[in-house]
């Protein structure tokens, strides 16, 4: 709790700084595609929506203490409402965009009533059982998911069609989303979600309504999940079983971890990361989730906190230190 | 050494190593091979299969030196995991950053569609010798994805359907995994069989990886049906033909099977439990054609077990492309003179030994074999062609243009004639 609290200060007291860091990221960011390949922009738009996946997972993991398994259901419910409203009812991109973000949170709503009541590890079954259920029946009803197959379309808007259109496009949105996400956290609410994750009992004891926080919390990161969800249907112009399936919540989780829980902006870290293994590792080996596997292992053992939490772990030391030696003079 | 020297020292040497590998990446040439992005299958639940299938193409490019048309071939292998979103992802890889000419392969019916979807945008020819889906050469065509070699799932149902009225079967029962390529097999057959005056009584449509088939067996035996038809693949397969023999029923009620219930890939671990099941297929290793024969001799020779439906149509596969590119003189950088050429290949050397063309939506037309399990010489069992029928489309005797109009086979559209 001191340690958050002495980041925070620090935080809000540099926010000079902290800007001008965001700004020169996000010229970066916005430069990239003049740099990199179709293929490369593919995967820095990726990096970004899952990044937004593993961000809305954080709100919940790292703000609220609660480690949901049931956020790759969400998401792809929102990739399903989109392909389907676009490419079968014929609906506008924007409109298809809405009322899948819609879903997703109708979805989060849902489980959000069945799940705030928990904690620890049956908050994580109930989310991996209720994640399970959205995927059954993603497989299942054939006559509108298309099954097994998916279903597929030109969902993207004729002028988003281009690699680095539609790129810049998804940048500005992620910026947005990530904006109104960091605002979230660090609102009262957000602070409340932290004090509920430090001590439930005396967050109750103080008169929060501990179970309807949770439930507003669950709701807001279903809403994120359901953009990042929307955006990938975008991308992928396509949309599986595999896209609501548990290992697309465990990858969200483990983007999320990999790029440092409750930091928020690990999650981009940890996005890009992985996308990065993957893609690198997968051109030598066919063996590369065995690779993957051993990162893993290795980044908990010398990175428990994730690359993020680490970085500004050792971040913290190197200023105590120069002011240390400051003093020594 | 302390936890921080260890921290340190280790690091050093896990950063050296990733240098030293993003070193040894080579350049990409501009001109010179022609280059074939595959994607199999060799990680996930189907994994087994997508080896064969990287196989079945090696075999080939070993036979011809890895060159077509005087060029020299450059086979970039990557895995789909089983998966739609990582085949998808591995396809732009090889078309965007390998600059691939062309891509091949996928197994599944879910990660071939997610492909062919992409490749429409792109352009880039794709050939997808194991990808079923009937949809691919009828409702939803594209022009730059051709089904070389392989075969649309119903097309091989509707003359076992026919087969089976014959044998004077009068009521059928079906089993099937219950996803779109069983959907679509039992489909073919229950519209010829109930056209033709056969009665479907029941149809029981299970979860892909059920380990136990014993309430489905069960209710099968209670039906009093003249046959069975069982659409499995993988181990689904596997375990399907060991219990229906351990529940009695091997030898009482005759078992019919999708060609890949008895594929090579699931009876090469049985035994005499897979003895005598009937299925319909373009292929039949036990077939006394001397062109399969020797295929089927020199693979077996090479791998050590005999080829499999995977091995044989990407071998097929490959051999397809690689005639339509000697007519070509190895222009693969045309693509619609490419795309041209593939259509028009009368495929020669196929192991079928009989010149196999495709129809005019991409799909190849094939002497049906109806083929039994039976005991090779040295205790192994194989298929062994039992009756055919020649140059069947995959519109069977239906005009296309009145088959398209009716609904793609599903769970609940299965074409099935009302008494």
């Amino acid at each position: 709790m001191i340690e958050a609290a002495a980041s925070q200060t620090k935080f809000s007291g540099l926010s000079g700084r902290a800007l001008a860091v965001v700004l020169i990221v996000l010229v970066a960011a916005a430069a990239l595609p003049f740099a990199l390949s179709t293929y490369q922009v593919g995967l820095a738009t990726e990096i970004l929506i899952f990044g937004v996946l593993a961000m809305s997972i954080d709100i919940l993991a790292g703000f609220a203490g609660r480690t949901s398994l049931g956020h790759g259901a969400i998401f792809g419910v929102s990739g399903y409402v989109v392909v389907y409203a676009s490419a079968q009812a014929g609906l506008p991109p924007a409109v298809a965009f809405v009322l899948g973000v819609l879903a997703a949170t109708a979805v989060a709503v849902i489980f959000g009533l069945l799940a705030v009541r928990t904690s620890g590890v049956y908050f994580l079954l109930l989310t991996l059982a209720l994640g399970m259920i959205v995927w059954g029946i993603c497989l299942r009803w054939t006559q509108v998911t298309g099954g097994e197959n998916g279903m597929r379309g030109d969902v993207r808007p004729a002028f988003l069609v281009d690699h680095r259109a539609f790129y810049w496009a998804v940048l500005a949105g992620v910026t947005v989303t990530s904006c109104a996400m960091w605002r979230f956290v660090r609102s009262p609410f957000g602070l409340t979600l932290l004090g509920i994750r430090d001590s439930e009992s005396r967050m109750k004891s103080l008169g929060y309504n501990v179970p309807l926080h949770l439930f507003v919390g669950f709701a807001v990161s279903g809403f994120f999940a359901g953009i990042a969800g929307a955006f990938y249907a975008m991308f992928n112009n396509f949309v599986s079983p595999s896209t609501v399936a548990l290992a697309q919540s465990v990858e969200g989780v483990l983007m999320m971890i990999a790029g440092g829980v409750g930091t928020l902006f690990g999650g981009f870290v940890g996005a890009a990361a992985i996308i990065a293994l993957e893609n690198l590792v997968s051109a030598y080996t066919e063996r590369w989730q065995m690779v993957l596997g051993l990162t893993f292992i290795l980044l908990m053992i010398f990175a428990p906190e994730g690359i993020i939490g680490t970085l500004r772990a050792l971040f913290t030391r190197k200023e105590r230190q120069s002011t240390v030696s400051t003093k020594g003079h | 050494m302390d936890r921080r020297k260890f921290l340190k020292a280790s690091t050093a040497a896990l950063t050296t190593l990733g240098l030293g590998a993003s070193r040894s990446r080579k350049a990409i040439a501009q001109t010179g091979p022609i280059k074939i992005g595959l994607l199999a299958p060799l990680t996930g639940v189907v994994a087994s299969g997508g080896k064969e299938m990287v196989e079945g193409v090696q075999f080939y490019l070993d036979q011809v030196k890895g060159e077509i048309a005087g060029r020299k071939v450059e086979l970039v292998i990557e895995d789909d995991a089983s998966n739609p979103d990582t085949a998808l992802q591995k396809a732009r890889r090889l078309v965007e950053q390998g600059n691939c000419h062309m891509l091949m392969g996928d197994l599944l019916a879910n990660t071939g569609l997610a492909v062919a979807n992409y490749v429409k945008g792109t352009g880039t020819p794709y050939f997808i010798p194991i990808i079923a889906a009937d949809d691919l050469t009828q409702r939803q065509r594209i022009r730059n994805v051709i089904r070389v070699a392989g075969y649309a799932a119903s097309a091989f149902t509707h003359p076992f359907g026919d087969w089976a009225l014959k044998q004077g079967y009068k009521k059928i029962a079906t089993i099937s995994q219950d996803y779109t390529f069983g959907h679509e097999q039992c489909g073919g057959l229950a519209q010829v069989f109930t056209e033709g005056g056969g009665e479907i009584v029941q149809q029981f449509w299970h979860p892909l990886n059920t380990a136990d088939f014993s309430p489905y067996l069960g209710q099968l035996a209670d039906l009093k049906v003249d046959a069975i038809f069982a659409m499995e693949t993988g181990a689904d397969a596997t375990r399907f033909i060991q219990q229906y023999a351990s529940f009695g029923l091997k030898g009482k009620i005759p078992l019919l099977g999708a060609m890949n219930a008895t594929d090579q890939s699931v009876i090469r671990t049985l035994g005499e439990e897979c003895d005598g099941i009937i299925a319909a297929a373009h292929f039949a290793e036990g077939s006394d054609n001397p062109a399969t024969q020797k295929f089927t001799r020199e693979y077996e020779a090479k791998y050590g077990k005999i080829p499999s439906l995977y091995g044989f149509s990407m071998y097929s596969g490959i051999m397809w492309v690689a005639e339509a590119l000697e007519k070509l003189g190895g222009k693969v950088e045309d693509r619609d003179a490419f795309l041209d050429a593939v259509l028009k290949t009368e495929l020669v050397g196929s192991p079928l030994g009989k010149t196999v063309k495709l129809d005019a939506y991409g799909n190849p037309i094939y002497d049906v074999m109806i083929r039994k399990v039976a005991k090779r010489a040295d205790g192994k069992y194989w298929n062994v062609p039992i009756g055919s029928y020649p140059n069947v489309s995959q519109f069977w005797k239906y005009d296309p243009e009145t088959y398209m109009k009716q609904p793609p086979y599903s769970r609940t559209f299965q074409g099935i004639k009302k008494a």
